[in-house]
């Protein structure tokens, strides 16, 4: 026999778990979806920074992670802690706004700062492009070994909201209030900022400086302002995918937690159509999907980014722009 | 001006969304604080089994030595420095209630900061090894810095002993200086496999592994010790995974009595959290990888639900031994302090028989036969103990107790 043959026939170094796989399919289809809507969020962030400046912003992922931290902090001196706390519900959606608020406004402060600090002086310099990812690079480094330094290698403690309670089911599965909320209002906030790239003057100046810097600025435009903006919507973004993830994941806040959620959310972004804040929308639930049927059809987390990023290269050979394509530049003004 | 109403339109809309969920997580926040585990009940053991004729550090007082030390290798600063700090300070006590009751003879601790880095310690070790005065040494406490360092030790042939790497390998290398005061992995996972069938009662286990070599290894004995009962439910994550959303489908769907983590407490915290808020509710029970009270904290009121299995022995149990612990550290004794404890007490009345070389107290250290505060400890050719004990402990009232051998 060849011996390609007998590889692929010793199932020991691979084994398709079908019967999980079929079982699980719908619970791995909501959560995927689920999460997926918290990889589209931070997506949104890459493509429009990358839409305006064709810039891959590495450190974005430390935008996130700065936010989840205030979010955290915020929690606990609102007292949320390890235990479910038992508060009335319109309290609990007080809570969770002022510290969704917080969260934002603190992601799109380190966003904003990090343009200033980091690439407008190279921009001013007309520095070369691969200046500009070392840069961020750089940045995403120190801002994670600072959280290190400041807070240690382990986790902030749980900070749990609510407990996630079945709503309604279908497919034979159970919805949850949690995947319902985070899917939700994660979906309504990536429209809304669909909605103000396509339909404000703001909006209107960004994709302006996208298509071409040069003539948006002879027609009017402040480029300089346009582009903060853009980093500032990034972060405002993050902030709020620092909340639905901590809903998630209570006890996930740590130095290096935004890492590989960030390579993942750059990855959905490609998926999509890098610099289209739709295909970053659909590049973030398809990613959320993939990795979870990937899991357990091959019964293995080691595997599910394997098959994340199979997805990506194999979508990527018939489009090499991504699903949807990259048009935050080439769109209809 | 759009702006503003365009951030407001935002807020409203978040806020309708939660509502919507919000009302719904209320009604069912007061059902979730049961007890965790399925009406098995296993109460917290107020005192451990005190060997009577114990051999301590002080001996008969007249012990007579001169210019002699022993070293302790091992991290007293770094990431992982309270595990270090724990045995540190438990060696410390030992040297210190030896020096007290013996005037004539009065041992030097040396110690050596390694900061738990491999790369660091064969540096560390080998300066250890050049201080002619060292007779014997207490460590390397992690098992990748005792890979590094052991060759070094077996040169010089100096003796030393681990109060904590439980890597099982480190006794396959051939080394003749290198001695274990705990059991290894391979014996946790057959305890923790009996632990899980005879006490919690499971018919049903799902074994979930991450992807270090400890996690790895330690699935495989347990997999080996629980067969069928664990065949048809098995995950594998990965380290800094957070998000575990499928493993938690699978469990769900295969209704265990009890899920084994076998990995450290990084991931088994959300792991057991998102588990718990899942709908799962049987027992979750880690190896001593995630017996930390980080845990606790992580996983929140979710870790109520949790046991864990471990080679060390709470020395806050032992009153006389907590009591001069806390006069020292100023604080209780942590994981592996009593193992630091006994291991000094092996060299020093080592030293107090009269032993003025290295040789010499290697050759005691292996014909070592007596009772220590923890366990009896005898060790055979390799190094490993003759008959090793694993601990089960659980989590009450948001607290780390202990709830007797199990094996």
């Amino acid at each position: 026999m060849h011996p390609l043959t007998v590889f692929l026939a010793d199932s020991s170094w691979i084994n398709f778990d079908v019967t999980s796989f079929r079982q699980e399919f719908w619970d791995n289809t909501f959560n995927g979806l689920t999460f997926g809507a918290i990889y589209a969020l931070i997506a949104m962030g890459y493509t429009l920074v990358y839409g305006v400046l064709r810039l891959i912003n590495f450190a974005h992922s430390e935008v996130f992670i700065a936010g989840a931290y205030a979010l955290v902090f915020t929690l606990s001196g609102l007292g949320f802690d390890g235990s479910v706390p038992g508060l009335s519900t319109l309290a609990l959606i007080g809570d969770m706004l002022l510290a969704c608020l917080v969260a934002m406004l603190a992601s799109g402060a380190i966003a904003v700062l990090l343009e200033r600090i980091a690439y407008r002086p190279l921009r001013r310099k007309g520095a070369p492009p691969l200046a500009f990812l070392i840069t961020a690079i750089g940045v995403s480094f120190a801002i994670q070994y600072a959280i290190f330094i400041w807070r240690g290698a382990s986790a902030e403690p749980a900070v749990i909201l609510f407990v996630p309670k079945a709503l309604f089911s279908a497919f034979g599965t159970n919805i949850t209030n949690q995947q319902l909320i985070i899917f939700v209002a994660a979906i309504v906030l990536m429209l809304l900022i669909d909605q103000f790239i396509q339909r404000t003057r703001f909006g209107r100046g960004v994709r302006a400086v996208a298509q071409d810097p040069d003539t948006a600025t002879l027609m009017g435009v402040n480029k300089e302002r346009a582009i903060m903006l853009t980093f500032l919507l990034g972060g405002l973004l993050a902030g709020a995918a620092a909340l639905f993830y901590v809903i998630k994941v209570p006890s996930g806040v740590v130095f290096n937690g935004g890492f590989t959620l960030g390579i993942k959310a750059f990855a959905a972004a490609v998926l999509g159509g890098i610099g289209n804040i739709r295909g970053a929308a659909l590049g973030g639930l398809l990613i959320g999907l993939v990795g979870n049927y990937g899991q357990t059809l091959l019964g293995n987390a080691q595997w599910s980014d394997v098959i994340a990023f199979v997805v990506l290269v194999v979508v990527l050979m018939f489009r090499p722009t991504g699903i949807l394509g990259e048009s935050l530049g080439k769109a209809r003004v | 001006m759009s702006s503003v109403r365009f951030s407001r339109a935002v807020l409203t809309v978040v806020a309708a969304s939660l509502v919507l969920g919000g009302c719904a997580a209320k009604t069912n926040s007061s059902s979730s604080s049961s007890s965790g585990s399925s009406g098995v009940n296993l109460p917290a053991v107020s005192n451990v089994p005190v060997p009577a004729d114990a051999v301590l550090p002080a001996g008969n007082g007249k012990a007579t030595c001169h210019g002699v030390s022993i070293a302790y290798a091992g991290a007293e600063t770094g990431a992982n420095a309270q595990l270090g700090l724990n045995i540190v300070n438990g060696v410390q006590l030992a040297v210190n209630q030896h020096n007290a009751a013996n005037p004539g003879c009065q041992v030097t601790l040396k110690k050596f900061d390694t900061e738990g880095d491999p790369t660091k310690a064969t540096g560390i070790v080998t300066q250890v090894t050049n201080e002619a005065d060292i007779l014997g040494a207490i460590g390397l406490p992690f098992s990748g810095e005792s890979k590094s360092t052991g060759g070094i030790f077996q040169q010089a042939g100096l003796v030393h002993i681990t109060p904590s790497a439980t890597n099982p390998t480190l006794t396959q290398q051939g080394w003749t200086t290198f001695f274990r005061a705990l059991g290894n992995d391979s014996v946790q996972g057959p305890a923790a496999a009996k632990f899980i069938v005879n006490q919690l009662h499971a018919s049903k286990v799902c074994v979930v592994q991450d992807d270090s070599d400890y996690g790895i290894g330690l699935a495989a004995a347990i997999n080996k010790a629980l067969g069928d009962k664990a065949s048809s439910c098995q995950d594998k994550v990965t380290t800094n995974q957070r998000d575990f959303s499928s493993t938690v489908s699978k469990i769900t769907s295969a209704k265990p009595d009890a899920v084994f983590y076998s990995g450290y407490y990084a991931e088994a915290a959300p792991l057991d959290q998102q588990l718990v808020n899942g709908g799962y509710t049987g027992a979750f029970v880690g190896p001593d990888g995630v017996k930390d009270d980080k845990f606790i904290q992580q996983a929140g009121s979710a870790s109520s639900n949790t046991y864990f299995t471990c080679p060390c022995e709470d020395g806050s149990l032992i009153s006389s031994f907590a009591t001069a612990y806390q006069q020292l550290a100023g604080s209780a004794p942590g994981t592996y302090s009593l193992e630091g404890y006994d291991s000094a007490t092996v060299l020093l009345r080592g030293i107090d028989s009269g032993i003025t070389t290295r040789a010499a107290l290697l050759d005691y250290v292996k014909n070592y036969n007596a009772d220590g505060l923890s366990k009896h400890l005898q060790w055979d050719s390799t190094g490993e103990l003759k008959a090793s004990t694993v601990y089960g402990y659980k989590v009450q009232n948001g607290k780390i107790v202990y709830i007797g051998t199990i094996s």
